[in-house]
């Protein structure tokens, strides 16, 4: 028997889950107020609501099938797992994202899809579930397509002209572990996917000589996932993929996702707790590498393993590791020596070096600007304030270290 | 003597201004006035006592920083009663010291951005979790749907963020209830008052496909309730219809990782076999007939001679005619070749089309490919920063340049570059001392050495650029004439 809409949509939707993007931010501004449609994007995207899982909601985000031909080992979606299959129309879909829409529970829909048949067959029916949103719905609200490495250029091209946003998942940090854990798969193709999407959106920017305006083109860019603890790779690999991705694609975001058990699981792979907390160390050594001037190097120094420490923040964790470089004065140094102080975020960079201009900067300042006095206290000099070499101090990792848990009698 | 002061106080920041103006205009000290609103628990509430001081004829009308007047705009809306207050001092304050909106850290510009950003996520938390329902149109009637939401915000933003629903729901009828006023919208016009409005009772089916959506995204092997609430704070729950599933999905999340966990792997399905048989069985695609060029081409794509491949985008392989007479030697792909997988399209490989143009040869009748076949580089956050090949990647990668110059057999090979160079000869030689003049090679072929474009590219100083680039068209002169 036929499943119901409400049963595939849960099939659907559980079988996307595992992609950590739900952005909706970094588009063009625009709105219906002219087209008399429906949708906006505002440049920042909006979240509608949370899960307990604490990730953010703020797309329809679903595969438009589970059938696919290919077996990764980490994906719940493999041919070789048992779990229940389904498929939408692409009518579904688009009513789906329409009616959800319109009841603002979502800003947009972020479509996905097995491998079926073939490349392109996929890519196609993706394609025209966008097509039909923008032009025959008149749809301004944001779309997010997977694209499939092995798809044409034709269909990409396609794509990018009604998608904000167009990613290809890169899944793993290594060639060596796709080939072990995704057989179907060719990191050389993704990579050359990456590239020439890179190409299109440079080329689609240029004003064109005739009319001088821009052309529409993926205008949120490219992102992808990588997936942290399927494989061996240590933190300054999977960071080093990412300086990698950034530079040689202008991605906007790499996502990491930390690997959480699915159902029918293959035995290739460990059945453990996703490893959240080191997820949450990846993300913040790269912000450290794309907004605070820090080498991947430098980040992952401060261990011999190559992981990065999971109980110090990476800039902390740096800091400590590099006392003569401190305490940094706050009514002196660069924005480049500000930015390094652990507790300093970039706002308070910027207004710290606003507000010095017209007064000496004290600790009080700091607080009222937000900034934790414990954290940044030992790393700096105020007005009024040196910290007495309690940067020497010996014990200065154990005053940030979390407190170790009471135990309890089982 | 005191001021008093009375405002309506729902988030309107002209009734505030231009009383600010008037007590401003004559002189009047922040501590002498007593703002008051609407929301004053005294009941003493009126505007009978709302006169203005007669200006003072020694004032200077004041000019305010933008910035103040976008922080008030937002200030306005907030419920806090002491906020006018903190907006006229700080006024007073700009008009003696012109610079206090850049000190950040200054008390009032800390408060009033305090109060603003709390305005600006209520703002954000209503377009976020505002949920329409749908209400029917009556049986047989045609026109706009239309849709209905109760949403309580906890400050006065009902005006400030009506266009926002406007924008996105244009082609549809709302209307958005508060406790603190309402909006709507027909088409054609935006309305919004401030006057409390009731909660009605409402109800949509496709909630129900939101609740199934809702539940089935959320992935129970990760639970993270504390970062859920702190963006999604209890108190709009209420209103929430995914919210009422929240305490099952976290009692229940454990139990179910477990269940999961337990659940081995099971045997594949049949179509799961079919399909690896069908991948197994699939035709292998017609592979170039080998000892040409493509063959060649096809090969080297899956080069892993070196460490460098693994790090680019794609074995960038030379591109010409299979018997063309000449062929350049460049270094390496950058960032460009590296991503179209087309050796010299990028910068330099403009320099050098236009240059070959000038002296009249055809790139199309060229051979040109580089000494090593893929970009080394090292990453430096949004671009990536070209990186001399060694010794040894450029052995290794000598492999398909001498099966290139066997294919292709060409007269005249030219070397562009000292790696180009090295490549070809095995030699470390300094360019300047054989740049310009055909050399004669063991296998009869004639050799040319000349700059590489990109160095050219390099070059700070205008003037020698300048000198270089004609040396570097005269050598192309020279070529033209050998090639002839």
């Amino acid at each position: 028997m036929k499943k119901t809409l409400k049963e595939r949509l849960a099939i659907l939707s559980d079988a996307a889950k595992y992609d950590a993007s739900c952005a909706s931010s970094g588009t063009v501004k625009r709105d219906s107020a002219a087209s008399g449609g429906l949708g906006s994007t505002e440049g920042s995207g909006i979240c509608h609501a949370y899960a307990p899982d604490g990730r953010c909601i703020s797309l329809l985000k679903i595969l438009l099938t589970n059938f696919c031909i290919y077996d990764c080992a980490y994906c719940i979606n493999r041919s070789s797992s048992n779990v229940e299959r389904a498929r939408f129309t692409p009518e579904e879909v688009v009513w789906l994202t329409l009616e959800f829409y319109r009841r603002n529970y979502i800003e947009g829909l972020f479509l996905s899809s097995g491998i079926i048949r073939s490349s392109d067959h996929t890519m196609e029916e993706m394609v025209r579930i966008a097509r039909d949103l923008r032009t025959v719905h008149n749809f301004r609200g944001y779309i997010h397509l997977k694209t499939i490495p092995e798809a044409s250029a034709k269909l990409i091209e396609e794509a990018g002209l009604y998608a904000d946003r167009l990613s290809i998942n890169i899944e793993l940090p290594t060639d060596a572990g796709i080939d072990k854990l995704a057989p179907e798969k060719r990191p050389e193709n993704i990579r050359r996917s990456m590239g020439s999407l890179r190409l299109k959106i440079e080329e689609m920017a240029e004003p064109t000589l005739q009319t001088k305006r821009r052309q529409k083109f993926a205008p949120a860019g490219q992102s992808t996932q990588m997936i942290v603890g399927a494989d061996g790779a240590n933190d300054a690999t999977i960071l080093g993929t990412s300086a990698r991705l950034y530079g040689s694609y202008s991605l906007k975001r790499v996502y990491y996702s930390a690997f959480s058990p699915i159902p029918d699981s293959s035995k290739n792979l460990p059945l453990i707790k996703p490893p959240l907390m080191r997820e949450h160390r990846l993300y913040q050594a790269d912000w450290l590498y794309r907004f605070y001037g820090f080498d991947i190097g430098e980040i992952t120094s401060a261990r011999t393993d190559g992981m990065l420490d999971l109980d110090l923040d990476p800039k902390l964790a740096w800091a400590l590791g590099h006392r003569e470089q401190f305490p940094v004065d706050v009514n002196r140094a660069d924005k480049e020596k500000l930015l390094r102080v652990p507790g300093f975020g970039t706002k308070t960079v910027k207004s710290i070096l606003s507000s010095r201009r017209f007064r000496r900067i004290r600790l009080e300042d700091l607080k009222r600007l937000g900034v934790s006095l414990k954290k940044v206290q030992p790393f700096i000099t105020a007005e009024g304030w040196t910290p007495h070499r309690l940067v020497d101090r010996t014990d200065l990792r154990a005053m940030f270290e979390p407190k170790p848990e009471q135990l309890s009698l089982l | 003597m005191i001021y008093r002061y009375s405002l309506r106080g729902r988030g309107d920041l002209t009734e505030w201004r231009d009383a600010a103006r008037g007590f401003l205009a004559a002189g009047i000290l922040p501590n002498i006035i007593e703002w008051r609103t609407m929301d004053d628990a005294d009941g003493l509430f009126g505007f009978d006592d709302n006169r203005l001081p007669p200006p003072d004829p020694a004032h200077v009308p004041l000019s305010v920083p933008a910035s103040f007047v976008k922080l008030a705009g937002a200030v306005v809306c907030h419920s806090d009663p002491t906020r006018f207050a903190l907006l006229y001092r700080m006024l007073f304050r700009i008009l003696h010291g012109r610079h206090l909106m850049q000190v950040a850290t200054d008390p009032d510009v800390v408060a009033a951005q305090r109060m603003a950003k709390s305005v600006g996520r209520d703002y954000h938390k209503m377009t976020a979790f505002v949920r329409f329902k749908e209400l029917p149109l009556p049986e047989g009637a045609v026109g706009r749907r239309r849709f209905i939401s109760w949403f309580e915000p906890d400050h006065f933003i009902i005006a400030r963020v009506a266009p926002f629903f406007q924008r996105r729901f244009t082609d549809m009828d709302w209307l958005i209830l508060t406790p603190k006023g309402s909006a709507s919208w027909d088409g054609e016009t935006l309305r919004t008052t401030d006057d409390p409005a009731e909660k009605p009772d409402l109800r949509d089916e496709t909630d129900e496909l939101w609740r199934t959506y809702y539940s089935s995204i959320f992935n129970p092997a990760r639970l993270k309730v504390k970062m859920m609430t702190k963006e999604m704070p209890k108190k709009y729950w209420k209103n929430l219809p995914e919210a009422e599933l929240i305490p099952s999905l976290i009692a229940n999340a454990e139990a179910s990782v477990i269940e999961m966990g337990k659940k081995a792997a099971s045997e594949p399905l049949p179509f799961h076999h079919r399909i690896q048989e069908a991948a197994a069985n699939a035709p292998v695609p017609p592979r170039p007939a080998a000892g040409t060029l493509a063959a060649l081409k096809e090969e080297a794509r899956g080069c892993t001679r070196c460490d460098i491949y693994c790090r680019a985008t794609q074995t960038v392989f030379g591109e010409g005619p299979p018997d063309a007479k000449v062929m350049f030697v460049g270094e390496q792909p950058g960032d460009q070749e590296d991503l179209a997988g087309r050796p010299f399209v990028g910068p330099a490989g403009k320099l050098f089309s236009d240059t070959l143009a000038e002296v009249g040869i055809d790139r199309h009748s060229l051979f040109v490919t580089n000494a090593v076949k893929h970009f080394k580089y090292e990453p430096r956050g949004k671009r990536r920063i070209h990186q001399k090949p060694n010794m040894g990647e450029v052995r290794q990668c000598r492999w398909w340049l001498e099966q290139e110059i066997e294919l292709v057999k060409p007269k005249l090979i030219v070397a562009m570059g000292a790696t180009a160079l090295f490549s070809l000869t095995d030699m470390r030689q300094k360019l300047e001392d054989v740049r310009g003049e055909p050399i004669a090679m063991e296998d009869g072929r004639i050799m040319f050495v000349t700059a590489h474009p990109s160095y050219l590219l390099r070059i700070p100083d205008e003037g020698r650029k300048a000198e270089e680039l004609i040396r570097f068209r005269e050598d192309m002169n020279k070529i033209s004439r050998l090639a002839a």
